[in-house]
C-alpha cells in the first residue's frame, strides 16, 4: 500500500502537537511519580514507623491496614481521573490536530 | 491435520488423567475424608492431629476439569478456523474490544500464586501478606500511564517491533527476543512446577503427568488458536477466578455477620492465631504480660523484615509488570489507544478487587482453618484457600464443601492454563516473528509460511517448557518469578520507555540496556540468598548436631525424633560441607538482597543511556519525530492495521 509520506518533523513542530505532548507529559509523569511515592511510603513506613501502623483507628482495624487498603483506592482514583482527563484533554487535542492536518 | 493433532493431544491428556485415576492402588477420596478434615479443623485445631493434606473429591474435580477442557477446546476449534494470517495469530486481528481485553489482561496476570499463594501468606503471616499484594496492583499505574497507549500506537506484534521502529532491526530484534525468551522461560518454569505440585497435592496425579497434561493443552491452545484462543481462555479463567473469589468471600463475610469490625475482632481475639504468633512467629516461649499477640497479627513485620528487599521487590513489580512481554502483547490485540486505556482500567478494577477479596480469604482462613493447620498441610500456606472452601462449604450444607473445593481446584487449573498459554505465545512470537521472519528470512516470508513458523515455534517452546518443568521437580522455583520480574524491569522497561520518549536513544543503547539489565539480574540472583549455599546448610547442621551431642553427653536421653534429627543433621553435614553454590561456586551469598531490582534497574537505564550517547546515530534521532508523533496520536496506525 503506497502511503503518503508525512513530514513528521513538521507535525512535531506544530503548536497543537507541542501542546498535546507537553500536557500529556506533565499529566502522565506527574501522576506516575505521585503514585510511586505513595506506594513506596507503604514498605518504608512499615519498616520505619511500625508504631504508627499499629495505631488502632476503628475497633481492631489499625492505620497500617487502612493505609494498605487506601493504595488500591488511590490507584483506582488515578486511573479514573486519567480516563476523564484523557477524554476531555488529550483525545480532544489529538482529534483537533488530525483534523487540522487532514491526517488519517 | 489440525483436527488430528487436537484429537490426539486431547485424548492423550485426558487419557493420562483417566488411566491414572483407574490405576490400582488409587483409592478415590470419598467425601468422608474431606468432612473429617473440616471437623478436625473446627473442633480443636491445635490439639487434634492436624491433617497433612487436602483431599479433593476426585470424581467431581476431574469432571470439572474435563468441562473446562471441553469448553476451551471448542473455542480453540472456533479460533483455529479464524487464524489464517500473522495478524490473527499474534494479535487476534486487533479486533478484541476494550472490555474483553481488560478481562484477558486480568486472566493473563493473576497466576495460581496470586490465587493460592497470597491468601496463604496472609493466613500464616497476617498483615505482611496483604502488604505484599499491594504492589501487584500499583504496578498497573505504570502500565496505564506510561506504556499501554504508546505501545498500541507504535507496535505491531512484539516488543521487538517497538524497539526496532527506528533502530537497526537485526541486533535489536535479536536482543529483544533474548530477553523476552528469558523472562518467559523463567516465569513459565515457575508456573509449570507450581502446576505439577498443585495437581500432585490435590489429586495425587504424579508430577510428570500433571506437567505433561498442562503442557499438552497449552500447546494445543497456542499452536492452533493463537491469540484468539489464548484471549478467550484468559477471559474464561478471569471470570471463573472472580466468581470463585467472590463466592468464598461471601461465605467468610457471612460468618462475621457481614460486619468488618466483627471480622477483625474475630482475628484479633482468636486464640489459635494468638498462639501461632507467640510461638511460631515471635518465638516467645512464655507470653509477655500485657502483649496482645492476636492484634500483632494485624501489624507489619512478621514476614517482610528487610525494608531494602521490599523496596527492591516493589521496584521490580512496579516497573517489571510494564515490561512483561506477555502483558505488552495484549495491547496489540485492541484496535485503538482508547481501547487499550479502557482495557487497563478494567483490568485494574478486576485485579484490585481480587486482591482485596484475597485479604478477606487470607484472614478468613486464619480464623476458620487456623495457621497451624494451613502450615501443616503446606509450608507456604498455599492450600489455605482450598481448606477454607471445603470447611465453610460443609458448614453451610453437607457436600457443598466438596463441590466448592472441586470448583476451586478447577479454577486453579484454568488459572495455570491461561497464564502459561500467554507466556508461550509471547515467547513464540519473539522467536518466530523477531528471529525467524525478520532475521533469518530478512522479512521475506509469506503469510502462510509465517503462521506455520509461529505454530511450529509454539509447539517447540511448549515442549521445552514441559521438559524444563519435569527436570525442575523438587527444586525451589519461587525465586524464578522474582527473576522474571527483575529481567523485565531492568532489561525491557528501560529500553521500551527510552525508545518511546527519548530522542537520543539508539541501537547501541537498546542492545546494551537489554543485555546489561537481563544478564545483571540473572547474575545477581545467582549470587543472592535465593540460591542454596551448601556450606551454610552444613554449618546449620553442625550446630544442631553438636547441640544434641552435648545434650546426650550431659546425661539426658534423646527422644526418637531427636535421634533421627541427629542422624539427618550428620548425614546432611557430610554431604554439604565441601559443596558450593550452583555455577558460581560460592560459600555464601555475595549480594545480600533476594530481589536484584534496586541495583539492576538503575544499571539497565544507565547502560542504555551511556551507550546511546557513546554511539550517537543521526538517522535514528531524525526518525524520532515520526515515532513520537505516532505514539502520541496514533496517526498511521490505522493503515498499519490493514496490512
Amino acid at each position: 500500500m503506497a502511503e503518503k509520506k508525512e513530514d513528521w518533523a513538521a507535525i512535531a513542530r506544530n503548536p497543537k502537537f507541542e501542546e498535546l505532548h507537553k500536557r500529556k507529559a506533565y499529566f502522565l509523569f506527574g501522576w506516575w511519580i505521585f503514585s510511586n511515592i505513595y506506594y513506596f511510603l507503604l514498605p518504608i513506613g512499615a519498616g520505619a514507623a511500625p508504631g504508627l501502623f499499629s495505631v488502632k483507628l476503628i475497633g481492631n482495624i489499625n492505620f497500617g491496614y487502612l493505609f494498605a487498603l487506601s493504595q488500591f483506592f488511590v490507584s483506582w482514583a488515578i486511573a479514573i481521573y486519567y480516563l476523564v482527563w484523557a477524554n476531555k484533554v488529550s483525545d480532544r487535542l489529538t482529534r483537533e490536530l488530525i483534523d487540522e492536518l487532514k491526517l488519517q | 491435520m489440525k483436527r488430528l493433532i487436537v484429537t490426539l493431544t486431547l485424548a492423550l491428556t485426558l487419557g493420562l488423567i483417566i488411566v491414572h485415576l483407574s490405576a490400582p492402588g488409587m483409592v478415590l477420596a470419598g467425601p468422608e475424608s474431606a468432612i473429617s478434615t473440616a471437623i478436625v479443623a473446627q473442633a480443636a485445631p491445635a490439639k487434634a492431629a492436624a491433617p497433612t493434606k487436602v483431599e479433593a473429591h476426585k470424581g467431581i474435580t476431574i469432571t470439572m476439569f474435563i468441562i473446562i477442557v471441553l469448553i476451551t477446546m471448542y473455542i480453540v476449534f472456533w479460533a483455529a478456523k479464524r487464524t489464517k494470517t500473522t495478524a490473527d495469530f499474534y494479535a487476534a486481528r486487533g479486533a478484541i474490544t476494550g472490555w474483553q481485553n481488560g478481562w484477558a489482561i486480568a486472566g493473563d496476570y493473576m497466576s495460581a500464586a496470586s490465587f493460592l499463594g497470597i491468601a496463604g501468606l496472609i493466613c500464616l503471616y497476617g498483615y505482611d501478606g496483604f502488604m505484599y499484594s499491594v504492589g501487584w496492583l500499583v504496578a498497573y499505574v505504570t502500565v496505564l500511564l506510561i506504556v499501554a497507549e504508546p505501545c498500541r500506537n507504535a507496535g505491531k506484534y512484539t516488543m521487538g517491533d517497538i524497539l526496532a521502529f527506528r533502530s537497526s532491526p537485526k541486533p535489536v530484534r535479536a536482543a529483544a527476543a533474548f530477553s523476552t525468551v528469558c523472562v518467559s522461560i523463567f516465569y513459565l518454569t515457575a508456573q509449570m512446577v507450581g502446576a505439577g505440585m498443585l495437581m500432585k497435592l490435590l489429586l495425587g496425579i504424579p508430577f510428570k503427568f500433571a506437567i505433561a497434561g498442562v503442557g499438552g493443552l497449552m500447546i494445543v491452545y497456542v499452536a492452533l488458536g493463537g491469540m484468539i484462543a489464548t484471549t478467550w481462555v484468559q477471559i474464561i479463567k478471569a471470570g471463573l477466578l472472580m466468581f470463585g473469589a467472590i463466592l468464598l468471600s461471601l461465605l467468610v463475610a457471612a460468618k462475621a455477620g457481614f460486619n468488618p469490625l466483627q471480622f477483625f475482632h474475630d482475628v484479633a481475639t482468636n486464640t489459635q492465631i494468638s498462639e501461632w504468633v507467640r510461638v511460631q512467629l515471635l518465638k516467645d516461649a512464655v507470653a509477655q504480660p500485657g502483649f496482645d499477640y492476636g492484634q500483632r497479627f494485624l501489624e507489619p513485620g512478621l514476614l517482610l523484615k528487610d525494608v531494602w528487599d521490599q523496596i527492591s521487590l516493589g521496584m521490580a513489580l512496579v516497573l517489571g509488570t510494564a515490561g512483561m512481554p506477555h502483558i505488552l502483547m495484549r495491547f496489540f490485540t485492541v484496535p485503538t489507544a482508547q481501547a487499550a486505556r479502557k482495557s487497563v482500567i478494567i483490568a485494574m478494577f478486576l485485579i484490585g478487587t481480587f486482591y482485596i477479596l484475597t485479604t478477606l480469604l487470607g484472614f478468613g482462613s486464619a480464623i476458620h482453618v487456623t495457621p497451624q493447620i494451613s502450615w501443616a498441610v503446606d509450608k507456604g500456606g498455599n492450600m489455605s484457600n482450598l481448606l477454607l472452601a471445603q470447611m465453610l462449604g460443609n458448614s453451610f450444607y453437607p457436600l457443598a464443601g466438596d463441590l466448592l473445593l472441586a470448583f476451586l481446584c478447577a479454577v486453579a487449573f484454568a488459572t495455570i492454563l491461561a497464564v502459561v498459554s500467554g507466556l508461550v505465545l509471547a515467547a513464540s512470537a519473539a522467536i518466530s516473528h523477531d528471529i525467524y521472519v525478520s532475521l533469518i528470512k530478512g522479512g521475506k516470508a509469506d503469510q502462510h509460511e509465517q503462521v506455520r513458523a509461529a505454530r511450529i515455534t509454539s509447539i517447540c517452546v511448549g515442549a521445552i517448557a514441559v521438559i524444563i518443568g519435569i527436570l525442575a521437580e523438587g527444586q525451589n522455583v519461587a525465586h524464578l518469578v522474582a527473576l522474571a520480574f527483575a529481567v523485565a524491569s531492568a532489561g525491557n522497561l528501560p529500553t521500551v520507555v527510552l525508545s518511546l520518549f527519548w530522542r537520543k536513544m539508539n541501537t547501541a543503547g537498546i542492545v546494551a540496556g537489554l543485555l546489561v539489565g537481563t544478564v545483571l539480574s540473572i547474575v545477581l540472583v545467582m549470587v543472592s540468598p535465593n540460591m542454596m549455599y551448601p556450606k551454610m546448610i552444613a554449618a546449620g547442621d553442625q550446630k544442631i548436631y553438636t547441640g544434641l551431642e552435648k545434650k546426650q553427653a550431659g546425661g539426658a536421653t534423646l527422644t526418637d525424633t531427636e535421634k533421627a534429627e541427629m542422624t539427618r543433621a550428620n548425614a546432611s553435614y557430610e554431604k554439604n560441607k565441601d559443596g558450593t553454590s550452583f555455577i558460581f561456586g560460592l560459600d555464601k551469598p555475595l549480594f545480600g538482597l533476594k530481589n536484584p531490582g534496586i541495583v539492576s534497574i538503575p544499571a539497565g537505564f544507565l547502560a542504555a543511556i551511556i551507550f546511546s550517547l557513546l554511539f550517537r546515530s543521526k538517522k535514528e534521532e531524525d526518525a524520532f519525530d515520526e515515532l513520537y508523533v505516532r505514539q502520541n496520536t496514533g496517526v498511521g496506525m490505522a493503515k498499519a492495521m490493514e496490512h
